[in-house]
């Protein structure tokens, strides 16, 4: 902040040319993102909040009366809501957790040692991350967990064991793994990143002083990656809740709602069974959810994000 | 044991360890690869084929089960197009954030930020329905539309901080000489940002070439785009492995690849500026 006063009090001095134009064209050229942010919000989301307390069926045209809450209380009493909550928190749960703990253990081996190679197991380490969700998904689905010709399944039969149908025995572990394989290489590709910034001669002092690298790594290395892994929190909460195209390729949120997430349910409710008005219902409670995440993830967040940009 | 000889072991250890996790974690993609240069019945057979014939028969008809390249064709001009649409409204207004700042700058980008936290599904029926009444389900302009507009924070975020990083006095010295605003922006800071530009247009594109929510729910086949095609391989009606894996590695290829060459500046833009 310092910058911008001294540079304030630079330009006081070309009075007249800096008033007659640029005062400010800030408006001006913000206003488009704005604007276009704002009725991306406000239009959809209105629509949405109409939709939802009335009776709106695509199969049923023409019924659309109003009907206050009881949408809201039909999704919430969908046998599918219960299931849908608590497989969107494990899943997304989960996730963080795995790509948090493995993301830092990871990284801090690749900056740990001079080794052949540390280039090409960087890129292989984030690779994953580029993979569309779709191709990721089916790859796994169809090359790794097929209980005949997957690659566990010989692995299982290396040993002796019955290959396991993970899809249809563990199709939330499932959706879990493959979401993890695609995350993990995020908080891997920021967290490498933000430890290559770490000061090396702080490192250096505090090995000199006799720490060991166990307790460079707590009192050094963890606390300089709060803010990263706060951003890699954050960042994969936002996308996490919104899981889709993985269980749509691979479980279809079945068996049952065995892997079915908030996003998957109310895309059922709204594309496959046409209840427009339950979905929406549905839609708004997912965005009620994302918010309160969202406002806590800000307070946690926000202020860190903007103070050093 | 020396000082030096233990390190020496230790850095072989841990290298080591890296490696066998790299490998893990990269083998799915390295599957992926392979499976496509095999027959359909190599790609199924247990126990899979470590050693066969390779085959360059998926890739020479790829467009057998379905037209890959229309497909391709539709990815490639709903990802550009969204790109450089984001851009144009995005720079103005990075711009007038990163060297005007004012009181309300930091509000103004956080709420941006703050959109990125609608989950699509909250607004999957009206923008469906909207699109259906425009008559624009199935066609480019719906997506492109869409991924302008969910790009467009993280693209005025990422293009911000590399405004925020660029002297306001070399600014200042071109306006002394009489610069006009447009000149400013074409002929001096441009050529400034130019590497920082040229990451954003590479997460942007990325971002639009995977996304898979809306182009699921919003096409069906004339402006479908790869992610679609995949995902209609999803269908069990045969055994496709190896031309899914062949239709995937080119589709996958171009943005590893982007992925790859840019991947410390991504970091900005995926952070939002915070790790750098």
């Amino acid at each position: 902040m310092n910058t911008s006063t001294t540079v304030k009090a630079h330009m006081d001095i070309p009075q007249p040319v800096r008033k007659s134009r640029l005062t400010n064209p800030g408006w001006f050229l913000v206003s488009p993102s704005v604007a276009l942010l704002l009725l991306w919000m406000i239009v959809p989301l209105g629509m949405t909040i109409y939709f939802s307390m009335i009776r709106y069926n695509l199969l049923y045209p023409g019924e659309n009366e109003f009907v206050g809450l009881e949408n809201f209380s039909y999704f919430l009493s969908d046998s599918g809501f219960l299931p849908g909550a608590t497989n969107t928190l494990l899943l997304v749960g989960s996730v963080l957790l795995i790509s948090v703990v493995f993301g830092v253990l990871i990284s801090a081996l690749l900056e740990a040692s001079e080794f052949l190679g540390r280039g090409i197991v960087r890129v292989m380490l984030i690779s994953p991350f580029f993979i569309m969700p779709t191709v990721g998904a089916l790859i796994w689905k169809n090359l790794i967990f097929h209980p005949v010709s997957g690659i566990l399944a010989y692995i299982w039969k290396l040993f002796g064991a019955q290959p396991v149908d993970w899809l249809a025995h563990y199709p939330l572990l499932s959706i879990i793994i493959i979401v993890s394989w695609q995350w993990l290489p995020f908080a891997i590709l920021i967290l490498m990143t933000a430890m290559q910034s770490l000061d090396q001669e702080q490192k250096e002092a505090a090995r000199l002083d006799g720490a060991g690298p166990i307790a460079i790594f707590w009192h050094l290395t963890l606390p300089h990656l709060a803010r990263p892994i706060a951003v890699v929190v954050m960042i994969e909460t936002i996308f996490l809740l919104s899981v889709f195209a993985e269980i749509f390729t691979t479980t279809n949120g079945g068996p049952g709602y065995a892997s079915t997430n908030l996003a998957y349910l109310i895309y059922n409710q709204a594309l496959v069974q046409f209840d427009v008005g339950m979905a929406s219902a549905g839609g708004l409670i997912a965005v009620v959810i994302a918010n309160i995440a969202a406002i806590v993830l800000v307070r946690m967040i926000g202020k860190n994000l903007t103070d050093k940009a | 044991m020396t000082l030096q000889q233990s390190r020496r072991l230790q850095s072989l250890l841990l290298g080591t360890l890296a490696w066998a996790i790299a490998i893990l974690i990269f083998f799915p993609i390295f599957w992926m690869v392979v499976t496509s240069f095999k027959t359909e019945i190599d790609a199924f057979a247990t126990p899979p084929q470590f050693i066969f014939t390779p085959t360059l028969s998926n890739y020479l008809h790829i467009n057998e089960r379905s037209d890959y390249f229309s497909f391709a064709w539709n990815s490639v001009v709903i990802s550009f197009s969204a790109t450089a649409l984001c851009l144009l409204i995005a720079v103005p207004a990075a711009y007038s954030m990163a060297f005007y700042e004012t009181q309300r700058t930091k509000g103004t980008l956080l709420w941006m930020l703050s959109t990125k936290m609608l989950p699509p599904v909250g607004v999957l029926m009206p923008i469906y329905l909207l699109a259906k009444s425009f008559g624009l389900l199935d066609t480019r302009i719906a997506l492109i539309v869409i991924y302008t507009l969910i790009n467009l924070p993280i693209v005025v975020w990422m293009v911000y901080t590399y405004f925020k990083d660029i002297p306001k006095d070399i600014l200042e010295a071109a306006r002394l000489d009489g610069a006009t605003l447009w000149q400013e922006m074409v002929r001096v800071l441009l050529p400034i940002a130019k590497g920082g530009l040229a990451s954003t247009v590479l997460l942007s594109l990325i971002l639009c070439w995977n996304e898979a929510f809306w182009s699921l729910n919003l096409t069906s086949s004339k402006a479908a785009p790869l992610t679609a095609l995949i995902a209609s391989y999803s269908s069990p009606e045969g055994l496709f492995w190896a031309k899914l894996s062949a239709v995937s590695t080119l589709a996958c290829a171009p943005i590893l690849i982007f992925g790859w060459i840019s991947q410390k500046q991504l970091v900005r833009g995926l952070s939002f500026g915070a790790v750098k």
